[in-house]
């Protein structure tokens, strides 16, 4: 029954699709946004081998897991958020909140499974708080996340302090845990968290590409109004994918401990706006409704090997600030590409006629 | 005849007074000082009031501009970098170059100015949703000021005293620095009140498409609002420097989220449309008062940063539900009106 209402919502899309499959012709479809993304990787990877001797060593593919895993995992949920036209700046802060709980359960001796049990129902709890304020009391969820923001850092500061666990006294964590953190599956170069997250990835994108539920994010953010109409539960879903964005990035705080092994309450500080960053340099809309799994994957790939390459050439981290922020920059402008330089023209033009002479 | 019945549709004179938001967040300011005062009797000394002030000061002033964007539903996320962009910069100026003490504020200006025009060029010209150009141009900035930095540090000694003096001197016991704000926010209050201009920016976020109708010039009006609030943010940036009297590529890191949390708490909707500059300088206020009682109070400093959260929280959640109560009236009163 719903599946019949919701055929008017998604018919743009549906529409959309089919055109891009049968009519268009062959170099339009290729020039989709994950086309211009592999491009862009297979750019990347190849400057950075020639520049760097020391990429193309398989450690680099182990470091680049390392580095990028608990990151990605955060922006797996955000991409079903923006897809329903919400935001959650709270994920970095969850990540330190669900880090900081691991600690101080630790640091009272508990289990550390227990441990890690009571930090991914943290990040339930957290994700509930925003999806009730957001789709239960109507609240706009930049501001409502950057209040939770704020709240989820102020707990894990209040947990833990300035003690960084684990400190003098304490037990060390679990060793073969540990590992997990810093050793790669046998045999292989990738890492524990790389593996998580592919994984993921697969989830996500058969349920975001594949499912009705998918289709009806997708609905959502492109007509929040017409999808209701068209029996989706619109604040139902909302609620979820906030309470699933506080899970994962609960859990990208146990994949973060595992990997420092130590825990302090500034775990992950600012990260919000880097996985916002790798969202919509993957081609997500920040209105709702367009975007890819597989772009967001690509984006994932491109930052992460760039942020790899431009270490080992020893390039500040001040030089990577303004790498990804003009990738964010080239990734609204270029979409809109002959669009924008008409009406960059016609704004010259305009200025120009103002003044006199 | 409606504007006699709106009010007492919902027997609300508490509820129009609550909906000139400015007075609930003055008597709130008044509520945490007067609290905190009786725990500790320091909290008003002369001197944890100018620290109070002069802080709240800076986050006002970026607040300013913030409320000018986020009144037009748009969002400038760049100004916690060009503050500390602009900063750097004025204090590079003084210590290597030696320029006169008032090029100082110039310049700061001017950077502002330039990263203002670069925003406003992006989001209307090239028509790019603000929150991912202001985004961007948060990290491009602050890499730029960590390039320029490249690991140096400004000292107190290299600054003029001339310059710094905006920073510590008072005037009746108030910093410069908040005398300065103060005067701006009055200015821009009028200002947002009285021009037509400035009431096309409330059109914009109101309803874009009606305001166009109307023969708003949007684009030119949006540029101007990324403009004022990138000026103001390089202004801010040289008054930062003047106040703390020393910088590195750190300043102003985060200071986007506490001015947009400001700004909401002081009324400003986040979805554009209402609000006032005031109500955002005493949001700022609010905020920065709340913090410093915590200080004062013996309650952890651990907890300064939970608080503030849950308040921001509760400041949203009260707006909505104020506006729904409004609402509400509003229409009860429509009806009975129709009714007749």
């Amino acid at each position: 029954m719903s599946s019949d209402l919701a055929t008017p919502a998604t018919r743009k899309d549906a529409s959309a699709a089919k055109s891009s499959g049968a009519r268009e012709p062959v170099w339009r479809r290729a020039a989709r946004w994950e086309t211009g993304l592999v491009a862009v990787l297979i750019g990347v990877l190849l400057w950075a081998s020639i520049k760097s001797p020391t990429f193309t060593d398989p450690s680099t593919a182990f470091y680049f897991g390392v580095n990028t895993g608990y990151i990605a995992v955060m922006a797996l949920p955000m991409t079903f958020v923006v897809m329903t036209g919400e935001i959650d700046l709270s994920v970095a802060s969850m990540l330190g909140l669900s880090a900081s709980m691991v600690g101080y359960l630790w640091h009272h001796g508990w289990n550390i499974w227990a441990a890690f049990a009571v930090a991914l129902l943290v990040g339930v709890v957290g994700g509930a708080l925003n999806g009730v304020l957001v789709a239960r009391f109507g609240l706009p969820s930049i501001a409502v996340t950057i209040g939770t923001l704020t709240l989820f850092r102020g707990l894990a500061e209040v947990l833990l302090g300035s003690l960084t666990i684990p400190t003098i006294g304490d037990r060390q964590f679990p060793q073969w845990l540990t590992n997990i953190g810093v050793n790669s599956i046998p045999g292989t170069q990738v890492s524990w968290s790389m593996l998580i997250f592919i994984v993921l990835a697969v989830i996500f994108g058969v349920v975001l590409h594949l499912m009705p539920l998918g289709r009806a994010m997708v609905a959502v953010g492109l007509q929040p109004e017409a999808a209701q109409f068209a029996g989706i539960r619109v604040k139902r879903m909302k609620f979820w994918l906030f309470v699933l964005s506080g899970l994962m990035s609960a859990f990208a705080g146990i994949l973060v401990t595992l990997q420092q092994a130590s825990v302090s309450y500034n775990v992950g500080n600012g990260l919000e706006l880097t996985v916002v960053a790798i969202v919509l340099f993957g081609g997500v809309s920040i209105f709702g409704g367009r975007g890819t799994i597989l772009g967001v994957v690509l984006s994932v790939a491109i930052v992460g090997s760039l942020q790899m390459a431009l270490t080992q050439l020893n390039v500040s981290s001040d030089k990577q600030n303004i790498v990804t922020g003009v990738l964010l920059l080239i990734s609204v402008i270029v979409p809109n590409g002959g669009e924008a330089l008409r009406r960059a023209r016609e704004f010259v033009r305009r200025r120009a006629a103002h003044e006199p002479g | 005849m409606s504007a006699v019945t709106v009010p007492k549709a919902d027997g609300g004179v508490v509820l129009t007074l609550l909906r000139a938001r400015e007075i609930g967040i003055a008597l709130l300011i008044a509520l945490v000082v007067l609290v905190t005062a009786l725990h500790n009797s320091h909290f008003v000394d002369s001197n944890s009031v100018q620290q109070l002030l002069s802080g709240a000061a800076l986050i006002a002033l970026l607040g300013v501009g913030e409320t000018l964007v986020i009144i037009t539903r748009n969002v400038d996320l760049s100004v916690g970098s060009v503050l500390g962009l602009s900063a750097y910069v004025v204090g590079d100026l003084f210590k290597y170059h030696h320029i006169p003490v008032w090029s100082g504020f110039v310049i700061g200006t001017l950077v502002g100015v330039a990263a203002g025009t670069l925003n406003g060029f992006i989001v209307t010209a090239l028509r790019v949703p603000s929150l991912v150009v202001t985004l961007g141009m948060l990290y491009v900035i602050r890499g730029i000021d960590g390039v320029i930095v490249n690991g140096d540090r400004i000292d107190p000694e290299s600054i003029p005293n001339a310059f710094t003096a905006v920073g510590y001197r008072t005037l009746f016991g108030i910093p410069w620095l908040a005398i300065i704000v103060a005067v701006l926010v009055a200015v821009a209050g009028f200002a947002m009140r009285s021009f037509r201009a400035s009431r096309d920016l409330y059109a914009i976020g109101s309803n874009p498409d009606a305001a166009a109708l109307a023969g708003v010039p949007i684009q030119r009006r949006v540029f101007s609002a990324f403009l004022i609030s990138g000026t103001l943010a390089g202004f801010a940036g040289a008054l930062f420097l003047a106040l703390h009297t020393q910088i590195d590529n750190s300043g102003g890191i985060g200071y986007e989220l506490s001015v947009v949390a400001a700004v909401v708490v002081g009324g400003v909707a986040i979805f554009g449309g209402s609000g006032t500059v005031v109500g955002a300088a005493l949001g700022a206020l609010l905020l920065n008062t709340i913090n410093q009682a915590l200080v004062a109070s013996r309650i952890s400093a651990f907890w300064n940063q939970a608080i503030a959260g849950a308040l921001l929280l509760a400041a949203i959640a009260f707006d909505r539900w104020l506006s729904l109560r409004v609402t509400k009236s509003l229409r009860s009163a429509e009806g009975a009106h129709r009714e007749l």
